[in-house]
């Protein structure tokens, strides 16, 4: 089995903790992880901004930095959801529109390879208990596109159910977006702060002392309005609470 | 806020105001949380809904791909009832039919059932202009009327006002336009309710014209149909001489059979009733029974533009059940008046700028008022894909490019404003296409990092007024991997 990680670029410049604790949960897992260095962005900014054309040779540059592995698997729901909900739409389009005749097949070939984390983990190696260790209440935000794009269901709450040490309290609204959207944060600040400290509110309501989400642009988010709200809630990513163990405490 | 939808600023601007609004944020959270709550436990008493929402969403493309035949067929089934068909292709001619239709009866007074087709038309206003006065009878859009205020919500046009906001419009305006409040008017519901009644039944028993809407129009037969809570509008359909309905012309369904599928889901998905209370359905006209003269006003007002965009088109699936304003995050806290239409909400989003057109600096930010969260696409009767429609939107925004307009294929230019967000776009992604400038620029970045202002300015300021930055870290993913990894994958290889 030839699996390559798809670390994603807000992972790789602003959160690579995250893209470590992926490689170090898959390799006590068992697994032997690659990192094509050719890749780099899915385009999901560019193309949910509009710039679909812009998105083209990000496609082909990922089907090509893939190509051969067996699995892509990715900390990000919505990078995921952006491969496999939007390339197909993006290749079609560059073939019908005669800009690259081949991008449609090139597209729909990196489809059903691309996992998203939790994905790759309950489905295809069919683990729930990781064996990790996180000794803190945590409560759970389902992020938009893991949610609703993906269906990622109950899977990212069995893998923190299985953590020892772990109190999953739940969150209240949990469903209802954070505010972030990609540029929508930026064009539409005023809405997006207040679903911010919205979220933020139902987040310390809790009392937990981690937020956890699948996603590292919900999490900047989420917890740069936690940060400027005062908190002292921790924002962190699924992967890294996964790689915790009584030894090396992420 | 006064009754024009003329001129109203870009949507960050007007729903930024919305956002500080603390009264109109309570009202609409309130009233949104509740009915979104009711509605998935109506939903989840169907177990069929999934096959439901997938037949109506293939009534409606099928009958759309074909829209001419049915239309035609409709026409020659209202004209063998005794009705009178006219065609009106954008927003003037309809208001030009239906204030010389009022003219021609000599009644300076009519009626409304609750229209979003005349709303999205400005009819109120063109009658006004030729001397009459247009009464609306369903209690929302008269508490709008009465506060000279627009519709904030497709089903609840007054969604944005609590019942001490309406209890102090009634006392103050309702005389004005007919009956008085009554002394001492308290802020029940039953009593708003009951002050409407008495004020309304005035009308309905004086009143020779009325003018409605239609949630569906069968073509084999010709019927409207209108459904409704209140019992209102059906007191507007039976009683006067003249009735005139405004329709868009993709609310035709082919077939009586075809409403069995809608009739399960509009009222569960608006309302999250069973079934709507009052379901009104009449054919031309019947001697010795309700209205003498029926006129259909069949309106097309940018819908055949928007049939001709395949991915855009399946806007006009839309049955106007408001499901999608009510779970919409955006929705509830910018307010339905941000959206600048009478179409507000996701819906609004994608449907106002595909009839408008994205000219104006409001239409062309509607497709960038949403998150993208997809919880419009989720709840949507008829599944419309709206995410997908926003992005096509918003492709037409920054691009331009082909678009049908008064039926002619035409290239437009990209809306004014984006240059710099296209350059910086195709700069990115340059990088992106380029790995290895990336990494230098990442490398850069970790080693300025001592240098990261809390707040930024330019266009990264939009960020940092509301959020902190994540602290820049010493090592990109790139660089670990190259240091803890890289080697030894080379050797192995
Ligand atoms: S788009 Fe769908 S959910 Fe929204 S009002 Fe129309 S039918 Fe209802």
């Amino acid at each position: 089995m030839r699996v390559a990680l798809f670390v994603t670029c807000v992972n790789d410049t602003l959160f690579p903790r995250t893209g470590q604790a992926v490689v170090t949960l898959l390799e006590r897992l068992g697994v032997t992880v690659d990192f094509p260095e050719e890749q780099s962005c899915c385009g999901q900014a560019q193309f949910n901004t509009g710039y679909r054309r812009e998105t083209e040779p990000l496609v082909r540059r990922f089907a090509r930095a893939f190509h051969g592995y067996d699995h892509i698997v990715t900390p990000s729901g919505s990078c995921a959801a952006m491969v496999r909900d939007n390339y197909p739409r993006i290749g079609a389009r560059a073939s019908a529109e005669g800009r690259d005749r081949g991008l449609a097949s090139v597209a729909a070939s990196v489809v059903p390879r691309t996992y998203e984390l939790t994905e790759f983990l309950v489905d295809v190696l069919g683990v729930t208990d990781v064996g990790a260790y996180y000794p803190h209440a945590v409560t759970y935000h389902p992020t938009c596109h893991g949610l609703r794009m993906l269906g990622l269901g109950e899977r990212p709450r069995r893998l923190l159910s299985a953590v020892r040490g772990l109190d999953l309290v739940d969150l209240p609204g949990a469903e209802e977006c954070c505010g972030f959207g990609g540029t929508f944060a930026m064009k539409n600040e005023a809405v997006s702060a207040a679903m911010g400290a919205d979220k933020a509110r139902h987040i310390e309501g809790t009392g937990a002392a981690a937020v956890c989400t699948v996603d590292n642009s919900c999490q900047m988010h989420i917890g740069g309005t936690l940060s400027r709200l005062g908190s002292s809630v921790r924002p962190v990513h699924l992967a890294e609470i996964l790689a915790s163990t009584e030894d090396e405490q992420w | 806020m006064s009754g024009t939808y003329l001129g109203m600023p870009a949507f960050p601007t007007a729903a930024a105001s919305a956002t500080r609004d603390g009264q109109l944020r309570a009202n609409l959270t309130h009233a949104t949380h509740t009915i979104r709550d009711k509605r998935a436990r109506a939903v989840a008493e169907l177990p069929d809904w999934a096959l439901l929402r997938e037949a109506g969403a293939a009534i409606k493309d099928r009958t759309l791909r074909h829209l001419d035949g049915y239309l035609e067929r409709l026409e020659a089934a209202v004209t063998a009832a005794g009705g009178q068909v006219h065609w009106a292709e954008d927003a003037e001619a309809a208001n030009r039919i239906v204030t010389d239709l009022v003219l021609a009866t000599g009644e300076r007074e009519v009626v409304k059932v609750k229209s979003m087709a005349t709303q999205e038309i400005g009819l109120n206003a063109a009658l006004e202009r030729a001397g009459v006065r247009a009464y609306e009878t369903d209690l929302a859009e008269l508490i709008v009327q009465l506060g000279d205020d627009l519709p904030s919500h497709i089903l609840v046009p007054a969604i944005h006002r609590n019942r001490t906001e309406i209890r102090d419009i009634f006392r103050e305006r309702m005389a004005e336009w007919g009956r008085a409040a009554p002394e001492g008017l308290s802020d029940r519901p039953a009593d708003l309710a009951e002050a409407a009644r008495l004020h309304l039944r005035q009308k309905f028993l004086d009143a020779k014209v009325a003018v409605s809407g239609a949630n569906f129009m069968v073509a084999e037969t010709g019927t409207m149909v209108v459904v409704e809570s209140e019992g209102n509008g059906r007191m507007c359909l039976t009683l006067p001489e003249t009735l005139i309905s405004v329709v868009g012309i993709e609310k035709v369904v082919p077939s009586w059979r075809d409403l069995e599928v809608f009739l399960q889901l509009l009222p569960r998905s608006s309302t999250a009733e069973r079934m709507n209370p009052y379901t009104s359905m009449w054919t031309g006209t019947t001697d010795d029974d309700g209205p003498r003269a029926f006129h259909l006003v069949l309106l097309d007002n940018g819908r055949t533009d928007t049939l001709a965009d395949t991915v855009g088109r399946q806007a006009l699936r839309c049955i106007r059940c408001s499901a999608c304003l009510n779970v919409c995050p955006v929705y509830e806290r910018a307010g339905g008046h941000a959206y600048g239409s009478a179409y507000p909400g996701p819906i609004g989003a994608i449907l106002t700028p595909q009839l408008r057109g994205v000219g104006s600096e409001l239409d062309a930010s509607l497709p960038y008022a949403s998150s993208l969260c997809g919880a419009c696409y989720e709840v949507c009767p008829v599944a419309i894909d709206i995410p997908e429609v926003l992005v096509h939107l918003r492709e037409r925004v920054v691009e331009g490019g082909e678009v049908t307009r008064n039926g002619r294929r035409v290239r437009i230019r990209p809306a004014r404003g984006h240059a710099a967000e296209r350059a910086a776009m195709r700069a990115a992604r340059w990088t992106l296409d380029h790995p290895g400038v990336l990494r230098a620029g990442q490398r850069l970045a970790g080693r300025m990092r001592g240098l990261q202002p809390r707040r930024l300015p330019g266009p990264g300021r939009a960020w940092t007024a509301s959020r902190d930055l994540p602290p820049l870290p010493a090592e990109p993913f790139r660089e670990w991997w190259r240091r803890t990894r890289g080697e030894q994958r080379e050797a192995g290889r």
